[in-house]
């Protein structure tokens, strides 16, 4: 009887010397990562009753004493909120479609590929720092942020969802003869459109809890409303705009779970 | 009439999927491109309608140089081909009227499509192809709700709505049961027959194309190795066409005398 033969699964990186050389490396980074950070636990531990006292102080919330601040700060960053989605879906349209690799020639794809690369390089805020010194305070310049955000997070997802889509159905439309519009629309849009309304809610949603910090660059919103009551220790009234931003965030997630089972 | 002239396909890769294919389809005729997988057949039936641009080479429909046409004129010939695929092809998320009625689309502008307003025609003719597979109750379903069967049957009516002169009709059997696909297959040469089309089918299933084809053409590693009736299919022309196999159990006889119940141990001893 012959020896049995063995097997084992072939290790994911094939070369013995570089496969030991990664994990001891990474293995060693990490511990001088750790051994070099400096915690100093005697203000962790003074911190700790602070943060209790610091939360103590949000309770009982009070939406009252600046009920009329907040009210209008609400109201301003839903609206910034909502006007920067639909602006920036409508633009980001035209720069998906561009940047999917199976609708556009090279060249038009390269330029939105760069668009989509440089609105997406930024976050919110930085944009917001700019807008700001472009266009002054206030939530104008909160929505040329917001939407240049939603540009390079919707077109990508697009873009991809396109480039992901089944090419037998394109086929098939486009040998009726139809043109190229209706192309789009009867192959196309059909296959993406389910997991575009999804990602319009998500963003929407992220929109909303972004408009919150561009207040504090002064680009509008909530976010002015909230800085302000922590720069005056009211923060019982900083309570009550966080527990509405974590209302109203809920409200559009459960929205958006319901939109999305029925568009599907 | 369909002919094609010195038709090669190379693609990017180098690969030579046609070489200088040259074939005529009369009107009227139904013809079964059979072959082994990569011998070109889909290759061939999508240089006619250009989803695939053939490299060099002459498609000439009726007196139409299709080779040669603009975007505009080749959306225009389009609509003289009706094509039925594999998996059916249909928009899954669209309903069984809406893929139908895309037929159209070569023939309606963008606006009235956009917001689904078709001629009353077409509707007209939608609900007629309908009723003639037996769908027109289904016609508000979405299609991913319908069988397999259900679905090809509804591809049809897409190729058949654009008013074609020529049917590309590529493994439509190809995901369906044996006793779904001899329906469609007989379907489809019903449909070519009432409406004097022409179809080329690419089939895998030999004994089918023997079944329902007029004429069977042979393709292997991009050439035509076999042009003829069904009757002619022998074991050698088999192994020419897919390679050394035991051809004998495949081969149906065709014979005017006897019908198809014959079985194949009889067409054997003879």
């Amino acid at each position: 009887m012959s020896a049995p033969r063995t097997w084992k699964r072939p290790p994911f990186i094939e070369r013995p010397l570089l496969r030991w050389g990664l994990i001891t490396g990474s293995t060693l980074f990490l511990a001088i990562s750790i051994g070099t950070m400096e915690v100093n636990w005697e203000r962790v531990a003074a911190g700790v009753p602070r943060a209790e006292r610091f939360i103590g102080s949000f309770f009982p919330p009070d939406f009252t004493s600046k009920s009329t601040d907040i009210w209008e700060g609400i109201i301003e960053s839903l609206w910034m909120t909502v006007v920067s989605t639909v602006i920036g879906i409508l633009l980001s349209i035209p720069v998906g479609l561009g940047a999917a690799r199976n609708l556009s020639p090279r060249f038009i794809y390269l330029i939105s590929r760069g668009i989509l690369a440089v609105s997406r390089t930024f976050p919110e805020i930085i944009i917001a720092l700019f807008a700001v010194k472009l266009f002054g305070f206030g939530p104008f310049a909160g929505i040329i942020a917001l939407s240049i955000g939603s540009i390079g997070f919707y077109g990508k997802l697009l873009a991809e969802d396109i480039e992901d889509m089944d090419p037998v159905q394109a086929e098939a439309v486009k040998a009726t003869g139809a043109s190229w519009f209706q192309w789009l629309n009867y192959s196309v849009q059909p296959q993406v459109m389910p997991r575009m309304i999804g990602l319009a809610m998500y963003r929407f949603d992220i929109n909303f809890r972004e408009s919150a910090v561009l207040g504090i660059v002064g680009a509008g919103g909530i976010g002015a409303t909230l800085l302000t009551s922590f720069d005056r220790y009211e923060f019982s009234s900083s309570a009550s705009i966080l527990l509405i931003i974590i209302g109203i965030v809920m409200v559009v997630e459960y929205s958006s779970g319901y939109i999305r089972k029925w568009v599907q | 009439m369909l002919r094609l002239q010195n038709l090669t396909k190379q693609y990017k890769t180098g690969d030579l999927a046609l070489k200088s294919i040259d074939l005529e389809v009369p009107d009227g005729q139904v013809m079964a491109l059979i072959g082994p997988s990569g011998a070109g057949k889909s290759t061939l039936i999508r240089c006619v309608n250009r989803l695939v641009e053939p490299t060099t080479g002459s498609v000439r429909l009726n007196e139409s140089e299709i080779s040669s046409l603009s975007q505009y004129q080749l959306r225009k010939a389009r609509r003289r081909m009706g094509m039925i695929f594999q998996e059916y092809a249909l928009v899954e998320r669209l309903s069984v009227m809406e893929n139908v009625l895309s037929g159209r689309l070569g023939y309606v502008s963008f606006w009235p499509s956009y917001f689904r307003k078709f001629p009353q025609n077409d509707i007209d003719e939608a609900f007629r192809l309908l009723e003639r597979v037996g769908l027109d109750r289904m016609a508000d379903k979405r299609a991913d709700e319908l069988s397999g069967g259900q679905r090809q049957r509804v591809g049809i009516c897409r190729a058949l709505i654009q008013d074609p002169e020529l049917l590309l009709i590529d493994e439509p059997t190809a995901s369906l049961d044996p006793k779904t696909s001899r329906q469609i297959m007989r379907l489809i040469c019903e449909l070519c027959k009432e409406r004097k089309l022409s179809a080329i089918i690419n089939i895998h299933d030999v004994l089918l194309a023997q079944m329902f084809a007029e004429r069977i053409v042979g393709l292997q590693l991009g050439e035509i190795v076999y042009d003829g009736p069904p009757g002619n299919l022998t074991a050698e022309v088999l192994t020419t066409i897919y390679g050394e196999e035991d051809w004998e159990a495949t081969i149906e006889k065709v014979d005017d005398e006897e019908s198809d119940t014959v079985p194949t141990s009889a067409v054997r001893a003879k």
